[in-house]
């Protein structure tokens, strides 16, 4: 490798630039099981309840209520922006070979920023659907449903936390990525 | 620390050139139409008022009754006040801290907005499912005002947006850097 500013230079950055590197990889695997994890965990949110709401002489008439994801367009971004962020932060894991060239590397940071955005938005949107789930309004006379479908908020719940959690290690991700961009003008100039 | 003692060699003369001034013109006005963006969603949301009076019951809509709309006022004031600092800090040390900030304060506009639009998008449709009714035709006022908030907001995102384009650029080719 043709450095033009002194061997001592590399021999210098050369261990750092390799702990910034592998901190880059276990943080984007950590994200990618955390935005799974959110992601798979609203999909298969679920919950059923049946109620008697009337009785017919000696027959009861049933009725079933459903709390599932796709009833609230909040839920269905949720899991959307996770899947995707999911998908790249995996599609980048395994093209890491090709993306050794300095445009690509940019590349895969501005698409870091944009994955990062997403999951942020999902997971606010989610999150103000939550609350409003949890506690209702009573100003708009929303009733809060938590009291009766007590699963579905849970698995809710838990899945808020990975996407928030997953959207930290994101955020750590952007920032280390930007260390290790900046200071790649000393090792390496045409890679 | 190691971080910020990476060596670049610079190729730019001392002096500023044109086209470095240029770009800084263009970054001072887009920190400017932030902070003006910022400003006017939180205010058009901080007045948004409207009550109407349905079978002898007042029905009223503020800001304050809903989360989501108070995180709007609050993250688009926090974004108003940083852009103000950051048009005023000498571009010298501190300039690695303000991108840093610029990032995170951009992805709290857009959480915000995120979170507003989920309530809005619930205010004018309701959810059938849940039991919940759409607000927007008793409180129309109210829902109009929400959503000329949301727009302001929106443009400050979009800004926050290139000022971190623009910092990315300017990490990446050194000479830009002061």
């Amino acid at each position: 490798m043709a450095d033009e500013n002194g061997k001592q230079t590399e021999m210098e950055s050369r261990p750092w630039h390799q702990t910034v590197t592998l901190l880059l990889v276990s943080l984007r695997l950590a994200a990618l099981v955390a935005t799974s994890t959110a992601a798979g965990l609203m999909a298969f949110n679920k919950e059923t309840k049946t109620v008697t709401v009337a009785v017919v002489g000696t027959n009861p008439i049933l009725q079933s209520f459903t709390a599932a994801f796709q009833q609230t367009p909040a839920f269905v971004y949720f899991v959307l922006a996770n899947a995707i962020a999911s998908l790249y932060n995996l599609l980048v894991m395994l093209l890491r070979p090709c993306l050794k060239n300095r445009g690509r590397q940019v590349l895969v940071h501005l698409l870091d920023m944009v994955v990062f955005a997403l999951v942020v938005t999902g997971a606010a949107a989610a999150a103000s659907m939550a609350e409003l789930g949890k506690n209702g309004n009573k100003y708009a006379r929303w009733n809060p449903i938590c009291d009766r479908f007590e699963a579905f908020c849970i698995r809710g719940g838990v899945a808020l936390v990975a996407a928030f959690i997953g959207a930290v290690l994101l955020l750590l991700m952007n920032a280390l990525s930007v260390v290790g961009l900046t200071c790649k003008n000393v090792t390496s100039n045409n890679n | 620390m190691r971080l910020f003692k990476c060596r670049v060699p610079i190729a730019a003369p001392c002096s500023i050139t044109k086209m470095v001034k240029s770009f800084r013109v263009l970054y001072l006005l887009l920190r400017l139409l932030a902070a003006a963006a910022a400003l006017s969603a939180a205010i058009v949301m901080a007045t948004s008022h409207d009550s109407t009076t349905l079978l002898g019951i007042t029905l009223e809509a503020k800001f304050q009754y809903n989360p989501a709309f108070e995180f709007l006022v609050i993250a688009n004031g926090i974004g108003f006040c940083y852009s103000l600092i950051a048009l005023f800090i000498p571009s010298s040390l501190l300039s690695r801290l303000v991108i840093m900030f610029d990032v995170i304060i951009a992805m709290l506009l857009t959480a915000a907005i995120a979170a507003a639009g989920a309530m809005a998008q619930l205010g004018k449709n309701g959810n059938t499912h849940a039991g919940w009714l759409p607000v927007c035709d008793q409180v129309p006022n109210f829902c109009d005002h929400a959503m000329g908030a949301m727009i302001c907001a929106l443009v400050g995102v979009v800004t926050y947006l290139l000022i971190v384009l623009y910092d990315v650029h300017m990490l990446l080719s050194p000479k830009l850097l002061p």
